[in-house]
């Protein structure tokens, strides 16, 4: 069925008897070419594109729980493509351009909103920082723009000026970058994915993965043994608990990251902002509330939750940088489990078990990286070759030396 | 969280700082002909499980030792803490 | 007026207060919503999506609807809650989220096209053309969206935080809380009591005579015991918004929200309560029961009516009517009436309707009328229609317990069939249990009785003895629970009021396969207003279990995330805003560079002298240049207290820091230093310095300012975690000394002046010296001869608290030398000239190789870092350090600019290198740069084009040693 404005005037005109179910609800086979362990955005995004671009058939997505009910349902909905190194930065501008077709392609309104986002400089290393990345930003064909404070205090003129502790000395600001509505995304690449053949199976979690020397034959499922001729493994946090199925120990940890939303709002700030001297970023919703974040909790974790001492950092870091929030009211704080990589970079790549290939690191940045990590993992799967914006991001670069280290922080995951 | 220090009793989290996997106490030998495999392993890969973790923090704020504490990473329960210099070295003081 | 007689409000004064402009009368113990309502004002905001007319719901911090915009100016406070907000004299509040009046919203056209708004529709439409979404759709979608109104002006009130501990937190202060905290308070435990409302007794306040005495009475009496009770902490007006690991929770009490000004007073404080034992005693919301046009102003919760009628002597209308399907029902009935409220007919959905001596009918309400405010309800009773006029409707559909604070943790709430509520199930917080009407205990007896047991229990648990206390008589008629989830029919019956979340829309969800409550949730937006679903999310977990056909149980819930209500974004900051939104740290010489007019900049915590202007200077540059002239003339002083100093003692101190630094230092002399470079274990640069070796078994070791921290925890790490069997003891001293760096080449004359007897000729006091020794007749000082600027320097350490006396006293010993104060842009113009890497360069990307120091590394021995810096990969890096002047002298070197080779392709796969550090060289007269470039050191000479697009910029650049000032370092060994 295909989504229009017409067809909505037209269900609301005779009583929406009219629409179909958004996916349908198949039993699994005994036997897939591909299954994609793990249901939400990146897992659901592979799907789509091997099916739809790569032409695949036989595909199964897997997921233990609901259709997007990872890090995809519980994020800060930020996308971008502002990346400093070479080995990240041309991936997350295909990831860019993908979303720019979207809603589109999926036939799918995932309100990807291109307002801005604005990183805000506090001092001169700081300066020299920023001009190198937004440097390499633009020579990887993407957007940037370096503001001086005075055009930044035109952009958001309550933002804390003139009495704060790190002054506000200007920022980089990538236009392209805005928002999208996180579920949307999944629900947009799950229906597409449907339409194309996929079965989608939910409350069907992998218990084990069945090798045989050193060839991946099929998983073991909570409901029961399915033949697989490759196997892709997108699960985010749970990563490690399903590769150690497969006796692979992996450069990840899991840790929580909190977000927060407020109260619905009248409109206040259009873009979104980072406070580069506090642990803070913040945009507002189509639905008017103020979503923002900080830094993750700091310790290994899979409990879908954080504590006090974060949730108060990040509410003072936010009351720093822009003291007009303050009547705004929290309405709701929740904990995502990220696969914090040693280098905060993400791995798309092949592993020693042959069949066995694995889409997983991509500690809190995972949602903006949704289309290209779908589009290179798919890539993948169907040529056995890593798609031309993911090469660098092998399983083996740790070992080779290459890391893909942003923040230049070394194998410490609580610090990316 | 609150962290049962050996020494001084339940502190709380927030005068700690976390390192991560107890493991980063069994640092191999950097002359080992084998070193170069072994390092990587040390480095790079983690257990990483969602269950009992040992794991080091450091009482940064406090008596500034390194304590290896054993906690539930599904519910963030604290099963105990110790001096990681006596975990290392075998034996409690 | 709707005034009735009774109730806990305080008739002997009148507060004014303003709602939408007009100006109405309350008393002390009304709430906006009760006050309001004692106004005749039905009609108090308008709802999310539809904008339809919307009442009161509710009598309590469920509330969905009645949502206003309180105080005005930089104190506007949107959506908050009439039925919460404590009435005082003065009160201005606003209805929000309307075009035009409240009662004429140019919005309401929503409504007249509703059925296009239906669940999820704006997933499927405005898609085309692409560029409408931003342009046009978007646009008006976010002008549409939001409820209340940011003022856009700074808080003005102030806040704090505070902590408490206690063996038993009580959340609650109804019924079982009461009991709970009585009990526990007796035993002599520490125990706090907290609850929302500004008067203990929760739902005793609400009804008419739960006890054999008045409630009035009763409360008033343990409050008296309350006082006398040292152990026992109770706090009003404050709510648990959360709970989180090992008993910790977050509270926030609001000190000052009812007064019109905090006068001096922070507005509320944000209190973390740790507790061992925690009693959940947060009572239960009443069930509505969705019918068509259930959302009319006048229809609320029945025992938000009596609550309305008992506790606060208002009623919404003169003539009521109620839909229950429970005894509930009847009860408010009777309260009602015995207020002299007329009933206008009990709407009972049980097929054996109680004789009453007012009007029951058995039947089910199935519409209403009345555009602002209700007139009459739809009764369907045996296939009969008939209109009941009445002003209001109380609805009765049950209880479900307040258990979200229990559920904060991994633990689900579990469908109790015989109870059919939702409670508690395992996993829940440890240490907490749950007490009274949140445990389903629904009699005012049965809440009172499992109160009182559960502190028994929990303090048994601590091994504290507490006796059962007598406890008054009281009603213990549990509410019984045949549910009816909602009236069939066509309709649109609410759900969430809200977000406008209907029956229908719940179909709908079904129909389309978004089915999991998660989705139901994310698809219609059910629950995720400003209530979180207090009032609708079980109902509709209820009408979707019916369309499933699967049970409740099996259907289950979303997850209960914090706050329990919401927060305000200032009190959980702390107050701490501005400049105190962290510390400041401040330098030895601080105040005196103060008084030179230094100018100032934030190093991470520190604040530091940037440069001195003196008078005549225009800008910075002529300052800084200055300053640089001087030293590379004469002689300049610079505080370097910043850099971190880290003390090492020990027999095995040499061993120690062979292992923890790249090169060797075991092998330093005694009074020499040496320049250190430390690696992290993965083989990266992490931090360099200077280690000085003071005495065999001591050594001083700096950091740089951004990693004094991270460093002395790296270093205990290796001392406790990797060799504990090393004779090695480590402090940071970072605080202790001031160090003062003299440089120029008049530095030794200005150090032979003030230091006590030592020589300082090269040959007495080389380059690399070091000595502990007395400066200026007798204060003890360790002295260094190490150069960051290139020139004869040393650096001057002596106790803090000498620092600034030190510096004053250099630079008036000085004066004949030219000594001049200089700040951290000379001190980077310095070694920017002389080609020392700083945190441009060391900024955790770089290896030792880059920066030519890879021989540095030493291969005879472990050290961290060692093994891994040989990995293949850095080792094929072929970037390093070079210096880059402009081929045009005119031109500016701009730091972040990438390096390409003249004519190649500006794109990230041409891409040679960035620019790491940039300034201008009065030295050399010219722009001068440091960068990594790759295979740098073969291509001295050659013009390469330094590229920032940003800027629009492009530059060519010649190659030169990154050393630009006597890179034989004659000057600083002479």
């Amino acid at each position: 069925m295909r989504y229009s404005g017409f067809k909505v005037l037209r269900e609301a005109l005779t009583g929406h008897k009219g629409w179909q179910p958004i996916w349908r609800n198949p039993d699994p086979q005994p036997a897939y070419d591909y299954i994609i362990v793990g249901g939400g955005g990146h897992g659901l995004a592979t799907a789509y594109y091997l099916a739809r671009t790569f032409r695949q058939a036989r595909i199964a997505v897997l997921e233990k729980s609901w259709l997007g009910s990872g890090n995809i349902g519980r994020n800060t909905t930020i996308i971008r493509s502002n990346y400093g190194l070479p080995g990240n930065q041309p991936f997350y501008e295909f990831s860019m351009k993908l979303w720019e077709g979207l809603e589109q392609e999926l036939n799918f309104n995932a309100m990807i909103s291109q307002r801005g986002i604005l990183n805000l400089i506090h001092s001169d290393g700081q300066r020299d920082a920023y001009r190198r990345r937004g440097n390499a930003v633009m020579l990887s064909g993407a957007d940037a723009e370096l503001l001086d404070q005075a055009q930044v205090r035109r952009m958001y003129p309550w933002l804390n000026y003139d009495n704060a502790r790190f002054p506000i000395k200007g920022g980089l600001l990538q236009r392209r970058a805005g928002t999208a509505r996180h579920d949307g995304v999944a629900w947009g690449y799950a229906r597409g994915a449907d339409l194309a053949g996929v079965d989608l199976i939910q409350n069907c979690e992998v218990t084990g993965f069945r090798i045989d020397g050193g060839t991946l034959r099929g998983v073991e499922t909570s409901r029961g043994y399915i033949a697989a001729g490759k196997v892709g493994v997108a699960v985010a946090g749970s990563t490690s608990r399903v590769m150690a199925q497969a006796g692979m120990r992996l450069p990840i940890e899991s840790h929580v990251l909190q977000a927060f939303v407020t109260e619905g709002l009248k409109p206040v700030i259009d873009g979104v902002i980072t406070f580069g001297a506090g642990h803070f970023y913040v945009s507002q919703s189509d639905k008017g509330g103020l979503v923002f974040g900080g830094d993750i909790d700091g310790y290994n974790s899979y409990a879908q939750r954080g504590n006090l001492g974060v949730i108060e950092d990040v509410a003072q870091g936010g009351m720093a940088l822009m003291p007009m929030i303050g009547r705004a009211r929290l309405l709701r704080v929740w904990g995502g489990i990220m696969d914090m990589s040693m280098d905060g970079s993400p791995i798309i790549d092949r592993t020693p078990v042959r069949g066995l290939y694995l889409n997983a690191g991509w500690c809190y940045g995972g949602f903006k990286a949704t289309p290209a990590s779908g589009y290179a993992f798919a890539h993948l799967l169907a040529t056995d070759t890593p798609h031309p914006t993911a090469r660098a991001m092998r399983l083996d670069r740790f070992e080779r030396g290459r890391p893909i280290d942003e923040k230049g922080m070394g194998a410490t995951p609580n610090l990316h | 969280m609150l962290i049962p220090h050996p020494l001084l009793g339940l502190r709380d989290a927030s005068e700690f700082t976390y390192l991560g996997d107890a493991a980063l106490l069994d640092r191999p030998d950097g002359m080992a002909p084998d070193a170069a495999a072994r390092f990587h392993d040390y480095v790079h890969l983690r257990d990483n499980p969602a269950g009992l973790h040992r794991e080091l923090w450091f009482h940064e704020q406090g008596d500034r030792s390194w304590l290896v504490v054993t906690r539930n990473t599904l519910t963030h329960e604290i099963l105990g803490a110790e001096l990681a210099r006596d975990v290392k070295t075998g034996g409690a003081a | 007026m709707s005034r009735l007689t009774g109730g806990l409000i305080d008739r002997s004064a009148a507060l004014s207060f303003t709602f939408d402009g007009r100006t109405y009368q309350g008393h002390p113990g009304d709430t906006l919503a009760s006050a309001l309502l004692a106004n005749d004002v039905r009609l108090m905001g308008r709802s999310f999506k539809y904008h339809r007319p919307r009442g009161v719901f509710s009598a309590g911090s469920e509330e969905p609807n009645a949502l206003v915009q309180l105080r005005r100016g930089a104190r506007q406070e949107p959506n908050t809650r009439a039925t919460v907000a404590e009435l005082f004299d003065g009160l201005h509040a606003t209805s929000q989220n309307r075009v035009g009046t409240l009662a004429f919203d140019l919005m309401a056209v929503n409504d007249l096209v509703a059925p296009v708004l239906a669940a999820g529709f704006y997933y499927k439409t405005f898609m085309w053309p692409r560029a409408f979404w931003e342009k046009l759709y978007e646009p008006v979608i976010r002008r549409a969206a939001g409820l209340g109104r940011l003022s856009q002006l700074p808080d003005p009130d102030a806040y704090d935080t505070g902590f408490l501990h206690a063996d038993l937190l009580v959340i609650g202060g109804g019924a079982a809380g009461l009991a709970a905290a009585l009990t526990a308070a007796r035993s002599g435990a520490r125990v706090i009591l907290a609850d929302e409302d500004f008067r203990l007794g929760g739902r005793l306040l609400a009804e008419r005579d739960p006890l054999e005495m008045p409630v009035p009475d009763w409360i008033a009496a343990l409050e008296a015991e309350f006082a006398s009770l040292p152990n026992l902490r109770v706090m009003r007006r404050t709510t648990i918004w959360g709970t989180f690991d090992h008993g910790v929770h977050g509270a926030v009490e609001r000190v000052s929200d009812h007064l019109a000004d905090p006068g001096g007073r922070v507005r509320q404080t944000l209190w973390r309560i740790t507790a061992k034992r925690t009693i959940l005693a947060s009572g239960a919301t009443e069930r509505h029961i969705p019918f068509a046009d259930n959302d009319r102003p006048g229809i609320m919760l029945s025992g938000a009516l009596r609550a309305y009628a008992n506790r606060w002597a208002v009623t919404p209308a003169a003539h009521v009517a109620i839909f229950t399907n429970s005894e509930e029902g009847h009860r408010t009935a009777r309260d009602l009436a015995a207020k002299g409220v007329g009933i206008a007919a009990v709407i009972d959905a049980r097929p054996d309707v109680p004789k009453t001596e007012y009007r029951t009918l058995h039947g089910h309400v199935t519409g209403s009328r009345g555009r602002l405010g209700l007139r009459s309800v739809q009764v369907t009773a045996a296939g009969r229609h008939e209109w009941v006029d009445c002003g209001a409707l109380g609805v009765a559909g049950g209880w479900n317990p307040n258990i979200q604070i229990a559920s904060h943790h991994r633990g689900r709430p579990v469908w109790d069939e015989a109870a059919q509520t939702f409670l508690a199930g395992p996993g829940g917080p440890v240490g907490l249990t749950v007490a009274g009407a949140a445990a389903g205990q629904g009699s005012t007896a049965q809440a009172l009785a499992s109160g009182a047991r559960a502190a028994v229990a929990a303090l048994a648990d601590l091994g504290i003895a507490a006796q059962l206390p007598a406890l008054p008589v009281a009603e213990d008629q549990a509410p019984d629970a045949t549910p009816l989830w909602h009236v069939p029919g066509k309709g649109r019956a609410w759900v969430d009021f809200q977000n406008d979340v209907t029956v229908k829309d719940i179909a709908l969800a079904h129909q389309e396969n978004m089915r999991p409550v998660e989705h139901l949730k994310r698809w219609t937006t059910l629950g995720m207003a400003t209530d979180q679903g207090k009032t609708a999310n079980v109902t509709a977990i209820a009408v979707m279990s019916e369309l499933t056909g699967q049970p409740i149980a099996a259907t289950g819930t979303t997850v209960f995330r914090p706050p329990y209500t919401p927060v305000a974004l200032s009190v959980l900051g702390g107050g701490d805003t501005g400049p105190q939104f962290r510390p400041r740290r401040l330098t030895p010489t601080h105040s005196w560079a103060e008084a030179q007019g230094a100018a100032f900049t934030e190093v991470g915590p520190w604040m530091r002298a940037q440069y001195f202007p003196r008078p005549g200077e225009a800008t910075w540059r002529d300052s800084v240049d200055r300053e640089v002239l001087a030293v590379r003339a004469g002689v300049g002083v610079c505080d370097v207290t910043t850099l971190g100093k880290i003390d090492v003692q020990g027999a095995d101190a040499g061993a120690f820091l062979d292992r923890v630094y790249a090169n060797a230092m075991a092998s330093l002399k005694v009074g020499m230093v040496r320049y250190g470079l430390m690696l992290r274990e993965d083989g990266f640069v992490w931090d360099d310095g200077t280690c000085a070796r003071l005495a065999e078994t001591q050594y001083v070791v700096t950091t740089t300012t951004a990693n004094a921290g991270t460093i002395y925890r790296h270093m205990e790490f290796c001392r406790q975690c990797l060799w504990p069997d090393l004779d090695v003891q480590l402090i940071s001293t970072t605080d202790a000394w001031a160090q003062l760096a003299v440089a120029g080449p008049r530095a030794r004359d200005l150090m032979s002046r003030i230091v006590d007897g030592v020589d300082l000729s090269n040959a007495g006091f080389p380059f690399m010296a070091c000595a502990s020794l007395t400066v200026c007749g007798g204060l003890r000082a360790r002295l260094f001869r190490i150069s960051f600027s290139g020139e004869l320097a040393y650096e001057i350490a002596v106790p803090a608290r000498h620092g600034a006396a030190l510096m004053a006293r250099l630079v008036e010993a000085g004066a004949d030398l030219g000594a001049t104060p200089y700040g951290t842009e000379a001190l980077g113009v310095l070694r920017i000239e002389k080609g020392h890497a700083a945190g441009n360069e060391l900024n955790g990307q770089t290896t030792a190789q880059m920066l030519g120091l890879g021989r540095m590394v030493n291969p005879k021995k472990d050290s961290i870092g060692a093994v891994m810096s040989r990995r293949a990969g850095m080792v094929a890096d072929r970037r390093v350090l070079v210096g880059l002047v402009p081929v045009d002298p005119a031109h500016s070197v701009v730091a972040g600019s990438h390096l390409f080779a003249e004519g190649a392709v500006q794109d990230t796969d041409h891409d040679q290198g960035w620019i790491t550090s940039a300034c201008h060289s009065p030295h050399l007269g010219s722009a001068i740069g440091l960068g990594f470039l790759e295979d740098g050191a073969a291509r001295m000479g050659e013009v390469i084009i330094a590229a920032n697009p940003l800027q629009g910029q492009q530059t060519a650049l010649r190659v030169t040693s990154p050393h630009f000032i006597d890179p034989d370092g004659g000057r600083l060994r002479d």
